[in-house]
């Protein structure tokens, strides 16, 4: 009995070797099947147990168990870590050049001159104004007599409008030279109070490097019983300086002309060239960039509105000029040439709307 | 407008600096462009005196210098041919900055000679192109002695902008004025006391102007001088007329000018000898003719006022003298005229005729009325003092026109419109140091407005006047202040959805670009344009000469651009108005795009394709859908107007309202354009989506069912010409409450399929609610779907 036993632990052994030097999952499942198999030899040396007596039964029986427990736990175990390594070589041979290029995402972009418009509306919104709109093509009426300025006016001649033929009743048609024809338009409509944007488009007729036929402007027009040249200071100091996004911008008021406000005042932002780079902000140096002042009563009146009851004030700037400064782009030509190369320089990425709660500036 | 430092202190008694002057003016209106201190650029340039020049040794055209600069003497090396023992010159140190070049000057070894400076010509200096030889000065000049102050160079020019409406500062006293009533000093009095004429005028004034046009020339002052000689004007003239740029050219024009830019005041000078007869001012006849000081011809119209003599006209008012009867240096009898003509009348003669003259520019704004009479009187003083002679009893046709005038100003007003408290007094004084008269006290003061500020025409100019001068950084600065504290929305319905077009368009991978509204005619014709209301009458080139009828050509040309630089995929888009009327409504918002090219650029994992209609139809779906637009009840039809391709457009309407084309443009207008290749397009019509009626923000209640959908998929066999939408729309039709969505996923023809017959695969996904379906009821189902096809498209199901 005990030279069988030692027979069955050297077929353990025999098989715990085969186990180990099997390199391969059909190996191991070979191993498996000539032991544990129903043909397999573990499994014939158990179904001869039935012939011993009881007694030696049952010390052989505990010695096969365990002989084929440990056989097959160790297939097991084998198998797995064949499964990893197996596994693990395919995924190697399944290896991609991470290096080459992702796929090609186009993305859109937004005009600066949109995403300028959306700021300052942004802004103006918080001080309460909302955005009107009014036609390009417009009287010579509204473009200019209500607002104070009469044919042969020398500011009729410096604006250099553009003509378009009269209607039917003679009445002279030009392309707006500036958005303050919304104004009239506004206040012939709505009694007041008004406190109003309007950016657009406007119309000279001039062409070089500094001018455009076509160019965009925005109009601010507040009309109540008690805004003074303070709100009005007040009103345009705050946009400089959330639009610029420069909380101590220095903003200066110089008394200036314009037909239909009275008085008027130009506004300047400071600025430096200190070292030849220009920066907006406290400086030695000022910049023109708006026009603005107390509506003129003339104007009010033709507008069916009591000078003595109500005043307000208006303002008027360019928007390229504006979006130039504070984006730094040099030229204001290429706004409208479409070439895609600046328009995604330029650009800015759709899902980029400006809000105040993230900050106007980005 | 530009004018010395020291012209200004004839007018002003001022303690106050140059930087003090220039600081101040802005804050009164008056905008400095720019300030030129010579004195300052040149203050390293001295007189020099040449004690040696020798032979270079090592140089034919080369002398060795020394000059004597006062402190020292130094060596200089000079090519000048003149540079020679005995002269004075300007001489330049190292450092200097050359005016000419702008370089600083070095010292440095020419031909082995040391050279420590320069000696300059007058070229160098920047005051001519003479470049022959070096400046020779005056010998008596002080060695050492500054060379700005010896060339009287030395007062700084000031240039300032005038807005339209301060007629009264485009002479220097009214500048010295505003800024006396600044507190930048004193007003010196100006003497105008008449000068009695000793004779009477021979040539008088024959007006013939229209009576019912009295403004057209109401005031004219004429004044004979004989025995005068036009000899050229005293150096101190000449030199601030130099300095503002004006050639001195002889005394009787340089007084004339020097008037007009002293106190503002335009004079004509004739020469008498060259007059025949009196002097007559009327309307010109058609055709008319003069040749001008700026020796060019004008013809002029009827509408013009002319001045002249027997021999005709030769000067045209308020404008421009003529060539025939002006003064030259031979001159000895002089007629002066000084007049009032219709600003208005002046500005329209001036710009039909396209002349710009310093007279015009005055005229235009409006003169002082009663400057006629002082201003002969100025310059009868000046005349006589530089070119002797005498002078006549004026010539006077007509008188001051009525000028003048009183506003009421209230205090209260000050502040109600500026928010500043401006003491009383100070009112008083700012108002009285501008030259108004004030009268009365306490709230309400009367203030006659002087002659030379007619562009004051009530209280609001006056609150403005007073503020001005105290200053605008006086003002307090108030924050606006809202209704409420959170703010309402500023944009209203159809702004927003512009803005939300632009952001899905760029989210949709295209470009947003912002175009001219107008483009050529001949683009215009291409798209429905070509209307003569629409044509601009002085367009800036013909390029650009009508208000364009559509969006899209201007993006073709920009396409075309890009695809010249190199870029032929393009894909832009642009939201904003077209015209297809002058009036308000024919103004239209439309959202336009193009697309051209490939889809994609070329990538090692995919291939690349032309784009094409559905590419364009999808961009339009997609905005529509994102606006609120029922998408799914939108009918497509072939009608797209003619600059789209015949076979591959369409366009979506809603009911009666069209919401969009799209399609690809017809190669005929493409070619046109010069462009030969396929561009895909769009234009969606923003105005006309209803803007989605407020429901407030609540959404329908959204049931998840829980058991799963089921898919079913048809093909089905239909003549060719019929619609796909058409077979979509009988399919959704077949059982509305089942079918969720179909999904066409396979158009064919060819193999197969019969001739002019075609072959569209659908999948159908049904959402069962309640309980599971069972085979008979997706029987039931098939059966209807097949049937609803069979009975609308006639189509077959494909087995």
């Amino acid at each position: 009995m005990v030279i069988i036993m030692d027979e069955w632990l050297e077929l353990k052994a025999n098989f715990m070797k085969a186990i180990e030097e099997s390199s391969d999952l059909e190996a191991i499942e070979a191993i498996r099947i000539s032991a544990v198999g129903k043909k397999g030899s573990i499994t014939g040396l158990m179904k001869g147990l039935g012939a011993l007596d009881a007694e030696k039964r049952k010390e052989a029986g505990q010695l096969l168990n365990k002989i084929k427990t440990e056989v097959t736990a160790a297939i097991d175990s084998r198998k797995v870590e064949l499964e990893r390594t197996t596994l693990a070589a395919q995924l190697l041979k399944d290896r991609v050049d991470v290096t080459l290029p992702a796929r090609p995402e186009t993305t859109g972009s937004i005009h600066p001159i949109t995403q300028t418009i959306d700021e300052l509306t942004a802004i103006f919104c918080q001080m309460g104004f909302s955005v009107a709109e009014g036609p390009h093509i417009e009287t010579d009426y509204y473009n200019f007599t209500a607002l104070n300025i009469p044919p042969e006016h020398p500011a009729r001649q410096e604006q250099d409008t553009f003509y378009l033929p009269p209607d039917d009743t003679g009445v002279p048609r030009v392309l707006r030279t500036h958005t303050s024809p919304v104004q009239i338009r506004t206040m012939e409509k709505i009694p007041p109070p008004i406190k109003i944007i309007v950016p657009g488009r406007t119309f000279r007729s001039d062409h070089d490097a500094t001018h455009s036929p076509m160019f965009h402007q925005v109009e601010g027009l507040v009309i109540d019983k008690k805004s003074h040249m303070g709100h009005l200071k007040g009103c345009l100091i705050d946009f400089c300086r959330a639009f610029f996004g420069v909380d101590d911008l220095p903003v200066r008021f110089r008394p200036s002309y314009f037909p239909f406000t009275e008085p008027s005042a130009e506004v300047d932002i400071g600025c430096t060239r200190e070292g030849g780079e220009f920066r907006i902000g406290k400086g030695d140096d000022w910049l023109e960039i708006l026009g603005s002042g107390m509506v003129h009563p003339r104007v009010l009146a033709g507008c069916g509105i009591d000078p003595d009851e109500y005043q307000g004030f208006a303002f008027g700037m360019g928007i390229e000029r504006i979006a130039m400064l504070k984006y730094g782009i040099p030229d204001l030509r290429p706004f409208y040439d479409s070439d895609i190369r600046w328009l995604k320089h330029y650009g800015f990425v759709p899902l980029d709307i400006p809000t105040v709660s993230k900050g106007i500036n980005q | 407008m530009k004018f010395t430092l020291s012209w200004l202190k004839d007018h002003l008694e001022t303690k106050a600096s140059l930087d003090e002057i220039c600081d101040k003016l802005p804050m009164l209106g008056l905008e400095v462009e720019s300030v030129q201190d010579r004195a300052k650029d040149l203050s390293d340039f001295i007189v020099g005196y040449v004690e040696k020049a020798q032979q270079h040794p090592n140089a034919d055209r080369l002398r060795l210098c020394i000059v004597d600069i006062g402190a020292e003497k130094v060596q200089v090396v000079c090519g000048a041919p003149n540079a020679r023992a005995g002269i004075k010159g300007v001489f330049a140190p190292p450092g200097a900055r050359i005016p000419n070049s702008g370089d600083i000057l070095k010292k440095g070894v020419i031909r082995g000679e040391e050279s420590n400076g320069m000696l300059c010509s007058e070229r160098e200096m920047g005051i001519s192109d003479e470049h022959e030889g070096i400046i020779e000065l005056d010998p008596n000049a002080e060695v050492g002695a500054g060379y700005a102050t010896l060339a009287g160079l030395d007062d700084p020019v000031i240039d300032i902008a005038i807005t339209p409406d301060r007629a009264d500062c485009l002479g220097v006293r009214g500048i010295a004025r505003d800024l006396a009533a600044a507190g930048l000093g004193t007003l010196k009095p100006l003497d105008t006391s008449p000068v009695k004429g000793t004779f009477k005028s021979s040539i008088n004034w024959q007006v013939n102007l229209p009576d019912e046009e009295p403004a057209l020339a109401p005031y004219i002052v004429g004044r004979f001088f004989r025995g005068v000689k036009n000899v050229p004007s005293p150096k101190w003239l000449q030199d601030r007329l130099t300095a503002i740029g004006l050639r001195p050219i002889s005394a009787l024009v340089d007084i004339t000018n020097y008037i007009m830019l002293d106190l503002g005041r335009p004079l004509h000078a004739y020469d008498a000898d060259k007059i025949n007869g009196d002097i007559f001012i009327r309307l010109a006849e058609t055709g008319e003719k003069y040749l001008a000081l700026d020796g060019k011809e004008y013809t002029f119209s009827e509408d013009m006022i002319v001045i002249g003599d027997n021999n005709g006209v030769d000067d045209l008012a308020g404008i421009m003298g003529g060539e025939r009867s002006g003064c030259d240096d031979q001159t000895v009898n002089m007629f002066l005229e000084a007049a009032i003509f219709d600003p208005v009348r002046t500005a329209s003669t001036g710009r039909k005729l396209n002349i710009i003259s310093d007279a015009r520019y005055r005229f235009e704004r409006g003169l002082d009325p009663t400057s006629p009479g002082w201003g002969s009187e100025m310059a009868t003083k000046m005349i006589l003092e530089i070119c002797g002679g005498e002078a006549s009893e004026l010539v006077v046709h007509g008188r001051e026109p009525p000028w003048q005038r009183t506003y009421m100003l209230r205090h209260s007003r000050i502040k109600a419109l500026t928010g500043v408290e401006v003491p009383e007094e100070k009112t008083l004084d700012i108002l009285k140091d501008l030259g108004f008269k004030v009268s009365g006290e306490g709230e309400k003061i009367n203030c006659e407005v002087p002659p030379w500020r007619g562009d004051v025409i009530g209280e609001a100019d006056l609150v403005e006047e007073v503020v001005r001068i105290w200053g605008f950084d006086n003002i307090p600065t108030v924050s606006m202040q809202n209704d409420t504290i959170i703010p309402r929305p500023s944009l209203n319905p159809s702004q927003i959805i512009e803005g939300k077009a632009k952001r899905t368009l760029a989210n949709r991978d295209m470009a947003e670009a912002v175009t001219y509204s107008f483009l050529s005619s001949q683009h215009a014709i291409l798209f429905g344009g070509d209307k003569h209301e629409l044509k601009l009458m002085n367009p800036i080139s013909s390029d650009l000469d009508e208000m364009r009828p559509s969006i899209i050509p201007n993006l073709i040309s920009s396409a075309l651009k890009n695809s010249n630089m190199g870029n032929p995929d393009v894909a832009i888009f642009e939201v904003g108005p077209q015209y297809t009327g002058a009036s308000a409504e024919g103004q239209q918002v439309v959202a336009a795009g193009i697309r051209t090219g490939q889809t994609a650029e070329r990538h090692w994992s995919n291939v690349s394709r032309s784009v094409d209609v559905f590419d364009v139809k999808g961009d339009v779906v997609a905005l529509l859908e994102v606006l609120g637009a029922p998408v799914a009840n939108l009918q497509t039809s072939v009608d797209a107007p003619d600059w789209y391709h015949p076979g591959k457009s369409g366009v979506l309407r809603l009911g009666p309202n069209t919401l969009a084309y799209f399609g690809e443009i017809h190669p005929t207008v493409l070619r046109t354009m010069s462009v030969d290749y396929p561009i895909m397009a769009f234009e969606v019509f923003l105005n006309n989506l209803h803007s989605p009626r407020s429901k407030g923000p609540n959404r329908a209640l959204l049931k998840l069912e829980p058991l799963q959908p089921v898919k079913r998929d048809f093909a089905f066999i239909l003549d060719k010409e019929i619609p796909a939408e058409r077979l979509l729309r009988a399919v959704r039709g077949a059982d509305k409450n089942l079918i969720r969505d179909v999904i066409l996923f396979d158009s064919y023809e060819g193999k197969g399929v019969p001739e002019n017959k075609k072959s569209l695969a659908i999948a159908v996904t049904l959402q069962p609610t309640g309980s599971s379906l069972t085979e008979e009821e997706l029987e039931v189902l098939s059966n209807k779907i097949v049937g609803q096809v069979g009975k609308q498209v006639a189509g077959q199901l494909r087995t």
